[in-house]
């Protein structure tokens, strides 16, 4: 089969692309593999910060979600873009002249705590866990739904590559091959947006045909498909049905969970100075951007062109005759089912259900629609084919979301790695290691995490709750990591004692709120006022900031060593050793 | 890293960076919270090319706004570390 050639083609390509530039990015010294030596250019940073931070969920169901929930989908742009701009103001630069590995690092030297340093690891392995095992979710799921391999052995083909090149290259074998994951996911995403884009409303840029009028007629794209999807009894496209409330606190969970999360954090050690971090987050959200702009007009063109070709076709059943078939339809003036909808049948995405028996697909809101199944990742992945493209870029598009996939479990696994062999080992437990040992056991841990993260993927789509438990991940990483850190740069009084209890507070109350409302009780109209799962991280945040100040101006001061610390971290290249601070490790 | 920390006005230079930070979280708090979620009604009666202006905003403007403030602050702070001799 033409398709399955191309995306065997693609992916045996970029997979052979990645192990290549691991074998010549291998990582000599603890240096390498935790920070890449510190000389990564800070464009080459942004861009690998962006596959780090774009996950197959980005890719492969962001624009499929906001197709269907409308204005509702911007939580996820704005959160996940606005986030970047927290980060470069708030964090990476400060973090770069701290000048050490990692972000339990900062917490366990900044608050002259070795029980902070553990809840850092706590937070960061919780939230690297939670988020790993979907993405190697989403690897077997690419792999046995698009190269018929089993859903087992496609994830075992993905730790096998990722454990070539996250054991062997440690963050610089990962920050090259981040960089390749990039150009193909970028490139997979962007062209058939191109090609939507040109047969919805004649504009080559997605990002202009989303405000443009349809090809042809007098009304302007958005305009047509809320008239188009009102009239089959959905929401109107540019309004949700979720309050404004929860709006806003899902999208700053989003935001401050993005610039809370560790493997974001730790992309910014990697250049060689403060303000390199600066112009490094730019970038990386100028590369963000460019898919996250694109994914608003993926989703309302594809929408609205889904709608176009599925309502009201005639629904063929035969496979061998459906050219002759379809051929006869047009002759009748009807409209055939597309090919591509009996393709995407067939793998599961789509199904039909021809209630009314008059052998013509009905799609509406309600009991008669006939489109039973709508698996929403089917705005991506059957993009190329519906807008009629050649085989070899619906290959491509595997190749891209396979390019996400690992691209993020990588970055996932330097975090899980380096707390473990950097923070409990080296700073922890095992004071006295060698570099020489550490190195060793970094890829020690890498090697296990990689195991680890493919049986958890394995089993939870067993469980299937992959996608409630990423809620946690932002929750935690705004509610815990954020304001610990934020508060340790910009208040030099803040201390052991309030960044402790600060961390418990967002830790205990979020996880507690997200675990009872996602397991326990899932009754939506008794969420505190109306704030869903996904948003609750926003407003424990504030609750985590006012217990960790209060505790902290009832304690004693910081030490001085501390507070000189802060002062320089403050300012770009003053930064000198200082005592307790920096008696274990000097920075760098 | 030939600096001494005496030499730089660290307290001045400090509260500029402070004050620059607000002011550009202002902005970046205008365009998301602002314009893509409190005011989007009002916004939504104006309408940028075919779409709503809220609407806009909440899925491609501020986005746009976020690239721009990024660069803008380094431009702001390489000029900020220039007037108070603070190499970066």
């Amino acid at each position: 089969m033409d398709e399955q050639f191309w995306t065997y083609f693609w992916v045996v390509l970029t997979f052979g692309t990645y192990i290549g530039i691991a074998i010549w990015a291998r990582a000599g010294s603890t240096d390498d593999f935790y920070v890449a030596g510190h000389d990564v250019h800070p464009t080459v940073n942004g861009m690998a910060t962006a596959a780090d931070w774009m996950s197959a969920a980005s890719f492969l169901s962001m624009a499929g979600l906001i197709a269907f929930m409308g204005y509702g989908g911007s939580v996820y742009l704005m959160g996940w873009t606005g986030g970047y701009v927290l980060l470069a103001l708030l964090l990476a630069p400060f973090l770069r002249e701290f000048g050490k590995f990692t972000v339990p690092d900062f917490v366990g030297d900044r608050y002259y705590s070795t029980t902070a340093r553990l809840i850092a690891v706590v937070c960061a392995l919780f939230v690297s866990f939670t988020y790993i095992a979907g993405q190697m979710k989403g690897v077997g799921v690419a792999f046995s739904g698009f190269l018929g391999v089993e859903f087992n052995t496609g994830i075992m083909v993905g730790m096998a590559i990722v454990f070539v090149y996250a054991v062997l290259g440690g963050m610089k074998g990962v920050t090259y091959t981040q960089v390749a994951q990039y150009v193909v996911l970028i490139f997979a995403y962007t062209v058939p947006a191109i090609f939507i884009s040109l047969i919805v409303t004649g504009n080559p840029i997605p990002q202009l045909g989303f405000i443009s009028n349809v090809k042809g007629e007098d009304i302007s794209m958005l305009g047509k498909l809320n008239t188009v999807v009102t009239d089959l009894g959905f929401l109107e496209y540019t309004q949700t049905d979720k309050s404004m409330l929860d709006v806003i606190a899902i999208t700053g969970a989003l935001m401050f969970g993005t610039a809370g999360l560790p493997h974001v954090i730790i992309r910014f050690f990697t250049v060689s100075s403060a303000g390199a971090a600066r112009v490094s987050a730019g970038w990386a959200l100028v590369f963000i951007a460019l898919l996250y702009t694109t994914a608003p007009a993926v989703a309302s063109l594809a929408r609205l062109n889904f709608i176009d070709t599925v309502n009201e076709a005639t629904y063929i059943t035969s496979d061998a005759d459906y050219d002759t078939e379809a051929a006869a339809i047009v002759a009748e003036g009807g409209k055939p089912i597309p090919k591509w909808f009996k393709d995407w049948e067939k793998i599961g995405l789509l199904e039909v259900t021809d209630k009314n028996g008059d052998g013509v697909v009905q799609y509406r809101a309600g009991a008669d629609n006939e489109v039973t199944k709508l698996d929403r990742d089917i705005i991506v992945t059957a993009n190329p084919s519906i807008a009629g493209l050649p085989a070899w870029v619906i290959g491509l598009v595997v190749a891209g979301g396979l390019a996400a996939a690992l691209s993020t479990a990588a970055g996932l696994l330097m975090v899980i790695s380096s707390s473990v062999s950097h923070d409990l080992c080296r700073r922890t437990f095992f004071k006295g290691m060698t570099d020489k040992q550490e190195l060793l056991t970094a890829r020690g841990a890498a090697a296990g995490a990689v195991v680890l993260a493919g049986i958890m993927g394995m089993n939870t789509s067993a469980l299937g709750f992959v996608a409630q438990v990423v809620a946690f991940a932002f929750g935690l990483a705004a509610a815990s990591l954020f304001p610990v850190i934020v508060l340790g740069i910009f208040w030099k009084r803040m201390n052991r004692e309030g960044a402790i209890a600060s961390m418990l507070t967002g830790l205990i109350t979020t996880f507690w709120y997200i675990y009872h409302f996602k397991f326990v009780d899932t009754d939506a109209s008794h969420w505190w006022l109306g704030v869903s799962p996904e948003g609750i991280g926003f407003v424990f945040m504030f609750l985590s900031l006012t217990v960790g100040v209060v505790v902290a101006l009832v304690t004693a001061p910081p030490p001085q060593d501390i507070q000189d610390l802060v002062e320089d971290i403050r300012v770009p290249g003053t930064r000198t050793p200082h005592g307790i601070a920096d008696a274990e490790m000097l920075p760098d | 890293m030939t600096h001494n920390i005496k030499e730089i006005d660290a307290k001045g230079y400090w509260r500029d960076v402070v004050k620059l930070t607000l002011s550009l979280l202002a902005i970046w708090f205008i365009v998301s919270y602002g314009a893509g979620i409190l005011f989007r009604s009002v916004l939504d009666q104006v309408s940028i090319g075919g779409a709503p202006l809220g609407f806009w905003f909440a899925q491609n403007g501020s986005i746009y706004v976020f690239v721009g403030l990024i660069f803008y602050y380094c431009r702001a702070m390489n000029r900020l570390e220039k007037k108070y001799g603070v190499e970066a």
